[in-house]
């Protein structure tokens, strides 16, 4: 079969690699008829995320039908049956997974042990995702190995598009979960750093959730746009205007009440200074994240305020604003989305159509032109938000 | 066997009052000690690699500039090496190797250096070759003591998601036991407390011994030991306290192997490779995936699950070519 892999930094091609096989009583093997390239591909990309090996299978966005199933994955589940895949890979059994922790899985980790070393305890395996989250190949392929399938794989009953429910696997969950973490009251204002579709779906699930105020901040115009149209955010260029300022204006002095970091490790800065001093520290591995988007966070957010990170880091990061964030009484949650708890809900608000997800794909293509894809979505080229790959 | 060896043991009364052994890592201090001192050495070399220059009498050349830099990179990576992993292992030999690197640099350049120059450095390379000497000793203490720390004793224990009851059921059938204990083949029952184990060894070998239970608490805690006559004789415990708050239960192993003797080294190698206390915990962890999910995690760059050593060599992320047997 075809399967999109990663070659070394920078460098990813669609190679001929084996089907999948049932490794485990509760596999399931998936026809993927949609898959998507993530932000957080990105950070693989790009090499910042250790333990990578030539060859690995990317994506960990994909749906599809099931074509076999091992003997304990038959309840609930059925071959022919349409399910989307959730990024983490959870067992459904262990301590965390029944706190509905799903990214923090115990079991599904074979390398558990890699990651401990880099982070003292390991979190969940993920699709495509590095060795030290467990070595598992990919969805960005026609057919993917899903193990733990009857915690996995959400059935999806109705005929709603691919296009509808694909995000289910993982942006749509995360954008929400940033918002449900600000724990969002009546009046509240929210700020989310980063357009992306993480960004897109943190503000209007804010907004669902009951924010007064949603404030996006990017620096690519085409993005900012839509997140206004889409979710009637009000947005800020930081290219253009001073962030702290601009938010310290819009609220009158007092700061947002919760500020999201949906940028992650690679963000931006508009100080070429600033910029320059992380991204040298990256370059020779002595800071592993580029916290732009999470210091500015902090510095904005309003006394008491919480911070919400679900922008993706790998590692460690430098100058971190710890006093302001001590002596004002912030809140920093953060996590992997627990996709699992949040599927079903969300499904059926999708049903309700009080959520489309599907407006944020702006490329469809075939599998065969995934480093095309690979490569408009990280230049941003052509307005590219979301690329969807069709095997 | 019973006797247990009490070298490098030592106890403490944790918060909750229980009173535990712990190892000593005197060894281990000087090896973590050493690692910062890397640190600050690679940063000093890196930060102000002029002054160090000067100091050290090479700062008329340029090629010196360059060996300083590299010098001081790797100083980062010997400080990696010692601070990262929990147990400095084999890492206090990369400062072993990179010293006598210094010491053939720095008396190559001394064959070209004259007066002021020379003298320094002439002191430099003693205080290299003093260096070298404490890194030697701290390299030998780590590994030696390590290694029969390890081999003599390990102690392991997880968290497992299931009542105690559950637990001590399925470890009590010994037959159980190779499929989360990798290196082991089969147990078979042969009485009501005796048990046949059969082990892998390396090239194909296999390694055979009788147990017998020697205690036995219901879903408290089992002991059992090698029946004379084992090529290694071993015992081993294992332990099932629910844990606080309903949070299922813990399981602690304690194995024991016969002390130390010149065929010990050799044997236990032959069945346990290098690192029996990693070999346990993967076991456990193992352990933990058969009794919570009912299989164990296999991913496609890690397909025989949880082997971490076999995690340096792994395989790419891609489906098998072959099904599995
Ligand atoms: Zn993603
Ligand atoms: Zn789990």
């Amino acid at each position: 079969m075809k399967a999109t892999c990663w070659i070394a930094p920078n460098n990813v091609a669609v190679e001929e690699v084996p089907e999948p096989k049932i490794l485990n009583p509760r596999d399931a093997i998936v026809k993927i008829t949609s898959s998507a390239i993530c932000g957080s591909d990105l950070h693989l990309l790009d090499g910042f995320i250790p333990t990578m090996k030539k060859g690995d299978v990317l994506g960990h966005e994909f749906m599809g039908e099931i074509v076999e199933l091992g003997h304990a994955a038959r309840d609930g589940l059925k071959i022919g049956d349409r399910v989307v895949v959730a990024f983490p890979i959870a067992c459904g059994n262990c301590a965390s997974c029944q706190r509905g922790l799903y990214s923090v899985c115990e079991n599904s980790n074979p390398n558990a042990a890699i990651a401990e070393l880099a982070m003292g305890h390991a979190p969940a395996g993920i699709y495509g995702y590095s060795h030290m989250l467990g070595g598992y190949a990919g969805g960005q392929a026609q057919y993917a190995r899903v193990p733990y399938a009857d915690v996995g794989a959400l059935k999806i009953e109705d005929d709603l598009p691919d296009e509808k429910v694909l995000f289910l696997s993982d942006v749509l969950p995360t954008g929400y979960m940033a918002a449900e973490m600000c724990d969002i009251k009546r009046g509240d204002i929210v700020a989310v750093w980063g357009a992306g579709p993480v960004g897109q779906f943190a503000a209007l699930s804010a907004y669902l959730l009951g924010a007064e105020r949603v404030i996006v901040i990017d620096r690519f115009q085409y993005r900012l746009r839509m997140v206004r149209e889409k979710c009637g955010a009000e947005i800020i260029n930081y290219e253009e205007t001073d962030v702290m300022d601009a938010l310290r204006d819009m609220t009158a002095g007092r700061g947002p009440d919760a500020c999201i970091d949906a940028v992650g490790t690679e963000g931006h800065h508009a100080s070429p200074a600033l910029y320059a001093y992380d991204r040298a520290k990256q370059a020779v591995k002595v800071e592993l994240d580029r916290p732009h988007a999470l210091r500015e966070a902090v510095l904005s957010c309003r006394n008491g305020g919480t911070i919400s990170v679900i922008g993706a880091y790998g590692g460690f990061i430098d100058k971190f604003p710890m006093g302001s964030f001590m002596n004002r009484s912030l809140t920093m949650r953060s996590g992997q989305a627990h996709v699992q708890r949040y599927w079903r809900p969300l499904l059926e608000r999708i049903r309700r159509g009080e959520i489309d997800p599907s407006y944020i794909i702006t490329h469809t293509m075939r599998l065969e032109d995934t480093p095309h894809g690979y490569d408009i979505f990280k230049n941003k080229q052509d307005e590219c938000l979301k690329v969807v790959l069709k095997p | 066997m019973g006797r247990r060896s009490t070298i490098d043991v030592r106890s403490v009364t944790d918060t909750l009052g229980i009173e535990r052994e712990t190892q000593s890592r005197g060894s281990q201090g000087l090896a973590r000690f050493l690692g910062w001192f890397s640190l600050g050495l690679g940063v000093t070399t890196l930060a102000a690699r002029p002054q160090v220059g000067r100091l050290c009498g090479v700062d008329d050349s340029r090629t010196a500039q360059t060996v300083l830099q590299a010098a001081g990179v790797r100083e980062l990576g010997h400080a990696a090496a010692l601070l990262f992993p929990r147990r400095a292992g084999w890492g206090a030999w990369t400062r072993v190797a990179g010293d006598v690197m210094d010491l053939a640099a720095s008396t190559t350049a001394m064959r070209n250096r004259r007066g002021e120059r020379r003298r320094r450095l002439m002191y430099t390379t003693w205080a290299l070759a003093g260096i070298t000497a404490v890194d030697l000793y701290a390299a030998v203490q780590v590994t030696r003591g390590g290694r029969f720390r390890a081999s003599n004793r390990v102690q392991a224990s997880v968290t497992i998601n299931r009542s105690a009851e559950d637990a001590y059921r399925f470890w009590h059938d010994f037959e159980n036991l190779p499929r989360f204990m990798s290196h082991l083949e089969s147990v078979r029952m042969v009485g009501d407390r005796r048990s046949h184990w059969t082990a892998k060894a390396p090239a194909g070998r296999r390694v055979e011994w009788d147990a017998e239970i020697v205690a036995d608490r219901p879903n408290e805690m089992i002991t059992w030991r090698s029946v004379d006559g084992a090529t290694v004789p071993n015992s081993g415990s294992v332990r099932f306290v629910p844990a606080a708050g309903g949070r299922g239960t813990e399981v602690r192993v304690d194995l024991e192997y016969a002390p130390p003797g010149r065929m010990f080294g050799a044997a236990l190698a032959k069945i346990f490779g290098e690192h029996p206390q990693q070999q346990i915990c993967d076991d456990l962890r193992r352990f933990k995936q058969v009794m919570e999910t009912g299989e164990i995690a296999r991913s496609d760059g890690s397909p025989d699950g949880t082997n971490t050593q076999q995690q340096i060599k792994q395989r790419p992320a891609q489906p098998l070519a072959m099904p599995r047997a």
